[in-house]
C-alpha cells in the first residue's frame, strides 16, 4: 500500500477539491457546534431567571 | 414509531447517547477513506483526477437524499403537524445546502481537466443548481419570518415544491445529452471500496451533525417560550 500525494498536473484540481471540501465540512460542523453550545447557554440562563421569580 | 419520537424529551434522551459514537465513526471513516482514495491507483483515462470522485459523488448523493429528507419532513409537519418535523427540516437544510455547493464546486474542478470547461448549462448541472437555489430559498424563507407556524408552513410548501427537482436531478443524463456522465455501477473493487467507505463516512457525518443540528433548534425553540414566558409576567 503505496501512499500516492503527487496530483501531478491535475494537483490543483485533485486538492483544490478536498482543500474546498475540507473547508466547508470544517466550518459548518463548528458553526453546528457552536450553535448547540449558545442554545443550551441561553436556556440554562433563561432557567435560572424563571427560578429566582 | 414517528408519533413515539415527536415528543422532543423523548427523542432528544433516545439520540444523546448516539452522538459520541456517530462522531469517532465519522473520523475513524474519513480517514479510512483517504487512506484508501490515495492509495487507489490513478484512472487509465482520468488520471489521478479519478480521486475528485470519492467526494463529489457523496456529496452530490447526500445532497439530494437530504431534500428527499427534508420533503418527507415537511409533509409530516404539513399533514399531520408532527413536532419535530420543522425542525428536522430546519437542521437539514444547511447541511444538504453545503453538502450540494461541494457537489456543483468539486464538479466544476473535476470538469475543467475533464471536459475543458468547469461548467455546462446541460441538464444535470443545472438540475443541480436548482436543488441548491430551494436549499438557500428555504432557508432564507425560514429565516425572514418570525412566527415559527407560519414559517414552517410556508417553507414545508415549498420543501414539497422543490421535490419536483428530484427526479430531474437525477433523470437528467438519461433525458438530455450533456457533459455529464450518465449514472454509472463502479465494479473494479479498486474504486468501489474508497468509495463507499468515503460514501459511509460522509453519511456518518450528516447523521451526527443533524442530531447536533436538531438538538439546537429544540433547545431554541424551549428557550423562545421560556422567554416569552417571562416577558409575559
Amino acid at each position: 500500500m503505496h501512499l500516492d500525494l503527487d496530483m501531478g498536473k491535475y494537483a490543483v484540481y485533485v486538492w483544490g477539491s478536498y482543500g474546498a471540501s475540507a473547508v466547508a465540512l470544517v466550518t459548518l460542523t463548528l458553526l453546528s457546534l457552536r450553535a448547540q453550545v449558545r442554545a443550551r447557554k441561553v436556556l440554562e440562563a433563561l432557567q435560572k431567571a424563571a427560578e429566582t421569580l | 414509531m414517528i408519533t413515539f419520537l415527536a415528543n422532543p424529551e423523548r427523542f432528544t434522551a433516545l439520540t444523546r447517547p448516539l452522538r459520541p459514537w456517530l462522531a469517532s465513526l465519522t473520523g475513524l471513516l474519513f480517514a479510512t477513506g483517504l487512506v484508501l482514495a490515495f492509495t487507489s491507483p490513478e484512472d487509465y483515462q482520468q488520471g489521478d483526477t479519478v480521486r475528485i470522485m470519492y467526494i463529489h459523488v457523496p456529496a452530490a448523493i447526500l445532497g439530494l437524499s437530504i431534500y428527499a429528507a427534508m420533503g418527507v419532513a415537511s409533509f409530516f409537519g404539513l399533514i399531520f403537524r408532527h413536532a419535530l418535523a420543522d425542525a428536522a427540516a430546519k437542521a437539514l437544510a444547511p447541511i444538504g445546502a453545503v453538502l450540494t455547493l461541494l457537489a456543483l464546486v468539486t464538479g466544476a474542478l473535476w470538469g475543467k481537466p475533464m471536459w475543458g470547461t468547469p461548467w455546462q448549462w446541460d441538464g444535470r448541472m443545472t438540475s443541480e443548481l436548482v436543488l441548491f437555489l430551494f436549499y438557500v430559498g428555504y432557508i432564507a424563507l425560514h429565516a425572514s419570518i418570525d412566527d415559527e407556524v407560519r414559517a414552517a408552513k410556508m417553507t414545508a410548501i415549498l420543501a414539497l415544491v422543490g421535490l419536483v427537482n428530484l427526479p430531474i436531478v437525477h433523470y437528467s443524463v438519461v433525458w438530455w445529452s450533456g457533459l455529464h456522465q450518465a449514472n454509472a455501477v463502479v465494479t473494479t473493487h479498486d474504486i468501489y471500496l474508497p468509495l463507499m467507505v468515503m460514501l459511509g463516512a460522509h453519511i456518518s457525518l450528516v447523521a451526527w451533525l443533524f442530531l447536533i443540528r436538531l438538538d439546537s433548534e429544540i433547545l431554541t425553540r424551549k428557550y423562545k417560550a421560556l422567554r416569552a414566558r417571562l416577558s409575559f409576567n
